[in-house]
């Protein structure tokens, strides 16, 4: 038999095929068109499109942790509000103690100060994912049922937790002075800190892309996604990438608790399980485990949020679940599912 | 015979409630291709997973160059220069070509040399070194999985049925690959149900049966006896071709 026998051939993909799997991406344009058209108002679309993107922005920070989580590890994490929650509160906290700083005119010595409020949640957070993981989370890998019986008596505790450290009452946390207040672009308002949440969002996913596909760590990553067993016959320990992955997403949804404590300017000990609700739906959009669907999901939950919230309030409520349903019923596996090994 | 590479000693593995490998023993000498043969479901994927720690022996030992590997982890036996290839070849889809083969050579950068060796026994590879490998056909899936075992000199490689579902085209790749690796130091234990291939790159062989094993010796021997492949198989080796 001759080698020309072999020769490597690949078919090009249809049209159709190629539309399909990228027309999740035209969704977010789409629907910022879509709102553009019903709205009618140029600067009203812009304060809008901006809220939306912000809000987008803070949902993928909590989320992208909780999808990696549950692609690589197959675990799902109800207790993912805690760190939501505990990282608002160790934000305040830091924001309380540097309190000068906050009030201080110059906005470097405020970001300063809210840099240095996200690391330190980042960094509790990140250690108490440590701790959950070892304790928590690992006696019932591979069973769904118990990690969510645990995860959400996990949420529990902290909750309680949080009750008995910074009280019962809901905490005021002001932004700092050169985050309040909006810029006026042309007859648009848009307001300061939603734009650092979208600058921090975009940030953060392109260095989450970066990791994910230009270095051995993301590769690992998405290799112990599909085929967590190959990765072990590989040679390596997937424990660590597993313990590796569930701490920088604990981390990520402290950061996240932050940013939303800022944004909403309110905290309370059940902030993180009353966000839970979008992030879940964000992860289930986006294909469980793919962190570029959960950020197009983010995306679309947050701008289709502030868009209803203006044009039709009773209809806002329930938004989210409708985009859901629709985005299920085209995709059931969710925009970009994640293929696993059987 | 020289020394054994690999011993099994009475192995006995049970998933769930299951009793699959009921007592395995037999051994791979070091160099050469020791062929494991065997109907469906005679339990040699289990003795596969077994070695490489996938699936732990509930009693008897298995040693790899003299030393106790039973209960070690996968990681740390594929640490002491075990490379698997399973049966469904385990390619990372999402990832390309060039990322499978960076994320297989875990000593760490890929030699170029060798690179170019397995190119030669694979060139579909190198056509399609950035193109995700879940656009590859199925024989470039199990070339990419092959090659990925042997992107760095490994000392046994564990090959799980890697012509199944193959045109003979890509069989034919396959068996140079093989044959190219014998040359090398590397000892192969191959599960394969193509007794025709099986005859050509055997040098010793080891049939199972309902999770024992039933016949070991030379592949020659065996390849030869036709009585024996109908008692040992069920077929002779003519009724494979």
């Amino acid at each position: 038999m001759s080698d020309a026998a072999i020769r490597p051939k690949i078919e090009r993909a249809s049209l159709a095929e190629s539309l399909k799997t990228r027309a999740p991406l035209a969704l977010v344009p789409a629907l910022a068109l879509v709102g553009f058209l019903a709205i009618g108002s140029f600067p009203t679309w812009v304060t809008l499109t901006v809220a939306g993107l912000a809000m987008g922005m803070m949902i993928f920070i909590m989320a992208s942790g909780l999808t990696l989580v549950f692609g690589l590890m197959d675990v799902i994490n109800f207790g993912h509000g805690a760190f939501v929650t505990v990282g608002a509160f160790v934000g305040f906290t830091v924001l309380a103690w540097l309190a000068g700083w906050t009030s201080d005119p110059s906005i470097l010595i405020n970001l300063t100060a809210v840099f240095l409020a996200i690391l330190a949640s980042m960094a509790v957070t990140g250690l108490l994912g440590y701790a959950f993981e070892r304790t928590i989370v690992m006696p019932v890998y591979g069973s769904h049922l118990k990690q969510i019986l645990v995860t959400m008596g996990g949420l529990i505790i902290a909750q309680q937790l949080i009750i008995v450290i910074w009280g019962p009452d809901a905490i005021h946390l002001s932004r700092p002075e050169a985050l309040q207040g909006s810029f006026i672009f042309g007859t648009a308002l848009v307001e300061k800190y939603r734009l650092l949440a979208v600058v921090v969002g975009l940030i953060l996913f392109l260095a989450m892309s970066y990791v994910l596909n230009r270095t051995k760590i993301g590769l690992l990553v998405r290799a112990g996604v599909e085929n967590g067993e190959m990765v072990e016959a590989l040679g390596y320990r997937i424990g660590r990438l597993f313990l590796g992955v569930f701490m920088t997403g604990s981390a990520l949804a402290g950061l996240g608790g932050v940013m939303w404590g800022l944004y909403q300017e309110t905290i309370t000990a059940h902030m993180g399980s009353e966000i839970m609700v979008l992030v879940f739906i964000v992860v289930i959009i986006g294909g469980l485990g793919s962190v570029g669907g959960c950020f197009i999901g983010a995306m679309l939950v947050g701008l289709l949020s502030n868009y209803a919230a203006f044009l039709m309030p009773k209809f806002a409520l329930v938004s989210t679940i409708v985009l859901m349903v629709a985005v299920l019923m085209w995709r059931p596996q969710g925009l970009y599912p994640v293929v696993k090994a059987k | 015979m020289s020394e054994p590479l690999l011993a099994l000693d009475g192995v006995h593995t049970h998933i769930d409630q299951y009793h699959i490998l009921q007592g395995v023993s037999f051994q791979v000498p070091a160099g050469g291709v020791t062929m494991l043969l065997g109907r469906n479901g005679a339990g040699k994927t289990t003795t596969l997973r077994t070695i490489m720690g996938l699936w732990h022996a509930s009693s008897g030992a298995v040693r790899f160059d003299g030393r106790d590997i039973t209960a070690l982890s996968t990681p740390d036996i594929a640490r002491l220069g075990i490379a698997y290839v399973p049966e469904s070849m385990g390619i990372f889809s999402d990832l390309t070509v060039r990322e499978n083969m960076v994320l297989a050579a875990t000593a760490g950068t890929m030699d170029n040399s060798r690179l170019d060796w397995i190119f030669e026994l694979f060139p579909p590879l190198k056509t399609f070194w950035d193109m995700p490998a879940g656009n590859l056909s199925g024989g470039q899936k199990q070339m990419l999985s092959i090659a990925r075992a042997i992107v760095e000199p490994r000392r046994l490689v564990l090959i799980d049925e890697p012509t199944k579902g193959l045109a003979p085209a890509i069989i034919l790749s396959v068996r140079k690959a093989l044959e190219a690796l014998k040359e090398t130091d590397t000892t192969i234990l191959l599960v394969e149900q193509n007794f025709s291939l099986a005859s050509r790159v055997g040098d010793t062989v080891a049939v199972m049966d309902d999770g024992r094993i039933i016949h070991t010796g030379e592949m020659a021997e065996l390849a030869a006896d036709r009585s024996l492949q109908e008692r040992l198989m069920g077929l002779s080796l003519e009724a494979h071709q």
